[in-house]
């Protein structure tokens, strides 16, 4: 296994320090901005101040640590796990250290993004870069003080010694360590703390030498450390931390009558009634800006609904301004299509079988691979469309003034929100501030800025603070969605080996990008080919957690599964042995590792006990690569009264460095039980253009009786940690198909897999 | 408007409502007490759970009509401090993600453990399968519930 440690971060000119009134030490660092590979400094660094900052270390004189959190919460631990990073290098206890959400600056920086479960990766040298930073100017301060060298002294957790016994605290030296030099990276090129900014370079900077080391990670003691989630306390006790419990002083409440059907305009509505309800202040019309905004083509963060009018209820309550929409007779004019389930299959089937493909991958000739072939085997797998459903509807505060507007509530891209928000309205951007609360889950849905869009919009026409909420129909049904996708894939056995392996992608909405066509199996055969075809819907498509790999994953593994079966070899040897092709590869497009791939693989195999039979216990293996991380899984399925039950799904996951191992098996377990879930039994159809499940009585999720046991083993090793958000939901839809075609014989090559047995009648 | 009187976590509250304000928007709106969550508005998530004289309900189906005289917890209310023994087993397990679900799950919980202090996993498994946890912590709850009932027995 490989011990190296990925860094070659040798900038820290993104660094500022500053002693502060209140006594103590400000770190202003950019963590955006210094994490990108060969970015380009927006401004010149010199003449940063420290609005030009996102994530903030704040050292008091008594040595206690606050450290502002740059990156938006959405429950996958990153306010935990990042600090964590920092504080390891900075050397203090966590018990002294104390973590703060930051304030969304709109200026020079370039990711503010959660999502795509790369926080961590991105994070990884930049926050250990920053920690160990400012320990050695901490360090410097002590030396200088004691009149010794640098390297003469160390410091451990808050406390700094030199060669004969002498101790300073942290809080001792800050005041001094506010005003040195910000020390270079071992191996940095230059010494670009030479500002030309007299501010900027303090006069009294001693040479004091100390040079920045990273530990290594055998002497981590945070890192690697069950540490609990930072706002545990808030939680269990129920204090305000969401966007919904969000509230200030004059705050009315917003509810959006949007139309019924994808494709539909408003007419004309009847607000008599709404107005009569006691606690409704008022009925408007919006629309308008934010289509002015479509116009312009910034259509990432906009909503098929924007297209049209909507209705807004404003009331003194939630409750009101919900009850005020439903008193709202409005009516709608069908502006396009009304899409159906039908039609997108119909549509879908259609692409499939037509030549209007996008090739994204092409290796060897796959159609002579077939014409050669003593087998050729072809499946055609189907996926719906998913809402979301955050726990916490979409909501978002507002308020706009003359001179500024002011934004709170949870979202996943506040920078782009805000952005798309003083573009809409008309305002520089530096009049717009963007506040982050807490999120009650993302799943993708918070990347988009629609609900931020429409607060703005209602909170400019009435001039007064306003949160927009939506209710749980609203959300599902005026959602973003994860498409309702189909493949085809087709593949060639010849004396008994595969041969040939071509993919045949038909979406709703968008297709497959960027690095995708180069996971697993890509590599391991001559012929292999990925083919895309998507069409223009009305309904609203987007990213959802893993996207496009939540269901591709499972086409692919069981198909995979179907291969082996036809080559009658082991479905896990038949993985080991395509792995071996890709080794020594020198094909730089290839995303995946063979040989961490080899080591889950390896791992989950021993520790599912898969080698050996068990009465009444059907179990499925998958293992796919995503988002960086490797991942194999083994799902177990018992048949309870003719009906299959999830019992337990062994994870093994290599994502390198653990940095928070409690933090990190609750995302695994809920990736896992989130795919085991959409996979069995979450369906969402359309008729007329509208959806036909819009609340939990008429959409299921998976809940606590149907939750399988999650057991997880980690790869062990010292690479940079990746992320963990999502690439364990893929493969676990993919291994319980697989348990389910033991468990009953029968193949299943459509989601959800509950629906497809009961349809063909296969459980009861 | 009418006035209502409730009594939340032992203390008395008046708040002028129409009769079929849900409970869960006077907490949240009127109250200011905004731990108990708002998920579905229909009686199927659980994420609005309070006690109603000590039993688990769904705050969003509860019109403020119908409670006179009796007595409201809330997860404010379910200890001054978060000591709860449902509240400590939570932490110890660390069991949220995006946190938004755990007051119902916590409400739920500690309602059960009152009648059913020595439960099978079985029996957890079936009290809180009415909670939606749309994160899945499923297994770190009924973990949690698990050792809330040991520390409840200690
Ligand atoms: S909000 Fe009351 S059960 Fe969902
Ligand atoms: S922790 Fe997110 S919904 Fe339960």
């Amino acid at each position: 296994m490989s011990s190296t440690i990925a860094t070659g971060f040798s900038r820290r000119s993104f660094l500022r320090t500053s002693s502060l009134a209140s006594g103590g030490m400000l770190i202003g660092f950019n963590l955006f901005t210094a994490c990108k590979d060969n970015v380009k400094m927006p401004v010149d660094i010199s003449k940063l101040n420290y609005n030009d900052f996102n994530a903030f270390i704040k050292i008091s004189n008594e040595g206690m640590v606050t450290l502002f959190s740059p990156n938006p919460e959405i429950g996958q631990g990153v306010k935990t796990s990042m600090p964590m990073i920092i504080a390891e290098e900075l050397d203090v206890l966590w018990e002294n250290v104390n973590v703060l959400q930051g304030v969304l600056d709109t200026k020079n920086y370039q990711r503010q993004v959660a999502g795509g479960s790369q926080s961590i990766r991105f994070g990884w040298d930049a926050l250990r870069q920053t920690g160990a930073t400012a320990r050695q100017m901490l360090v410097n301060a002590a030396a200088a003080r004691w009149g010794v060298d640098a390297s003469e002294c160390s410091a451990k957790q808050g406390v700094i010694t030199n060669a004969k016994g002498q101790t300073l605290g942290y809080g001792d030296v800050v005041k001094e360590a506010a005003k040195l030099q910000i020390p270079i990276s071992e191996g940095a090129e230059g010494d670009e703390s030479k500002s030309e900014n007299p501010e900027f370079k303090d006069a009294s900077a001693k040479e004091v030498a100390g040079k920045v080391k990273l530990k290594d990670p055998k002497d981590y003691t945070i890192i690697g450390t069950d540490t609990h989630n930072v706002d545990i306390d808030e939680i269990i006790t129920g204090k305000p931390l969401y966007g919904m419990d969000y509230k200030v002083d004059g705050m009315v409440y917003a509810n959006v009558l949007r139309p019924p059907s994808f494709g539909q305009q408003l007419e004309s509505y009847d607000d008599t009634d709404a107005k009569a309800i006691p606690g409704v202040i008022d009925v408007i019309r919006i629309g308008a800006k934010g289509r002015g905004l479509l116009e312009k083509n910034r259509g990432n963060w906009s909503v098929k609904l924007g297209d049209t009018d909507k209705v807004v209820v404003i009331a003194e309550s939630t409750w009101k301004a919900i009850q005020g929409k439903k008193a709202i007779k409005a009516t709608w004019s069908n502006a396009s299509e009304m899409e159906s389930t039908e039609s997108h299959d119909r549509d879908l089937i259609a692409l499939l079988d037509g030549t209007e493909f996008t090739t994204l991958r092409k290796d060897g000739d796959v159609e002579k691979a077939f014409k050669e072939a003593d087998k050729v085997i072809e499946r055609t797998y189907e996926s719906p469309f998913l809402p979301h459903n955050c726990m916490e509807p979409m909501n978002f505060f507002a308020d706009v003034t003359e001179t500024k507007v002011h934004l709170v509530g949870p979202i996943q891209t506040p920078e782009s929100g805000a952005a798309a928000v003083a573009d809409m309205l008309g305002r520089d951007v530096a009049d717009v501030h963007c506040e982050m609360t807490r999120m009650g889950g993302g799943f993708g849905r918070r990347l988009y800025s629609d609900f931020v869009l429409e607060a703005a919009e209602i909170s400019d026409a009435i001039r007064k603070p306003v949160k927009m909420v939506s209710s749980r129909e609203d959300d599902m049904a005026t959602g973003v969605y994860r498409p309702a996708i189909k493949y085809r894939i087709k593949a060639s056995i010849k004396d008994g080996e595969l041969t040939g392996y071509h993919l045949k992608e038909a979406a709703v909405g968008g297709n497959m990008y960027g690095l995708i066509p180069n996971f697993f199996p890509a590599g391991t055969l001559d012929n292999y080919q990925v083919d895309v075809a998507s069409y223009k819907s009305n309904i609203t498509t987007g990213a959802w957690r893993a996207p496009y790999t939540n269901f591709l994953s499972y086409a692919e593994q069981s198909f995979l599964d179907e291969i082996a079966e036809a080559l009658e070899i082991d479905a896990v040897q038949m993985r080991l042995d395509l792995l071996q092709k890709v080794k020594g590869s020198e094909d730089e497009r290839i995303q995946y590792s063979a040989e961490r791939m080899e080591d889950v693989i390896n791992l989950v195999v021993e520790k599912s006990g898969y080698r050996i039979p068990k009465e009444g216990v059907y179990q499925g293996f998958s293992a796919y690569y995503c988002h960086n991380t490797h991942v194999a899984e083994v799902a177990d399925i018992v048949m309870e009264n003719n009906q299959p039950v999830v019992k337990k799904v062994t994870v093994a996951v290599d994502c390198g460095i653990v940095v928070n191992p409690l933090g990190a098996l609750n995302q695994i377990e809920g990736g896992v039980i989130d795919g085991v879930g959409h996979a069995m039994y979450s369906d969402f159809s359309f008729e007329n253009g509208m959806p036909t499940s819009k609340n939990y009585d008429s959409y299921r999720l998976i809940r606590m009786r149907e939750a399988p046991m999650v057991e997880t083993h980690f790869v062990k090793n010292t690479l940079s940690p990746t992320g963990l958000g999502e690439p364990t939901l893929p493969p676990a839809g993919a291994a319980v198909s697989i348990a389910l075609k033991k468990a009953t014989g029968k193949r299943i090559y459509k989601q959800p897999f509950i629906t497809s047995l009961l349809d063909k009648e296969i459980i009861g | 408007m009418p006035t209502y009187k409730l009594k939340i976590n032992g203390v008395s509250k008046k708040i002028e409502a129409t009769p079929d304000m849900p409970l869960l928007w006077a907490l949240r709106d009127d109250l200011d007490m905004v731990g108990t969550k708002f998920g579905c508005g229909i009686g199927q998530c659980g994420a609005c759970t309070v006690h109603i004289d000590g039993t688990a309900a769904r705050s969003c189906l509860l019109q403020v009509s119908q409670l006179d005289g009796k007595e409201i917890t809330t997860i404010e209310g379910l200890s001054p401090d978060g000591s709860h023994p449902v509240q400590q087993a939570w932490k110890e397990v660390d069991v949220p993600q995006c946190g938004y679900c755990q007051s119902g799950q916590i409400m739920t919980a500690s309602a059960f453990l009152e009648k059913n202090p020595n439960p099978s996993r079985e029996d957890i498994r079936s009290a809180m399968h009415g909670n939606i946890c749309r994160c899945a912590s499923y297994n770190r709850i009924e973990n949690a519930v698990v050792k809330a009932a040991e520390k409840k027995m200690a």
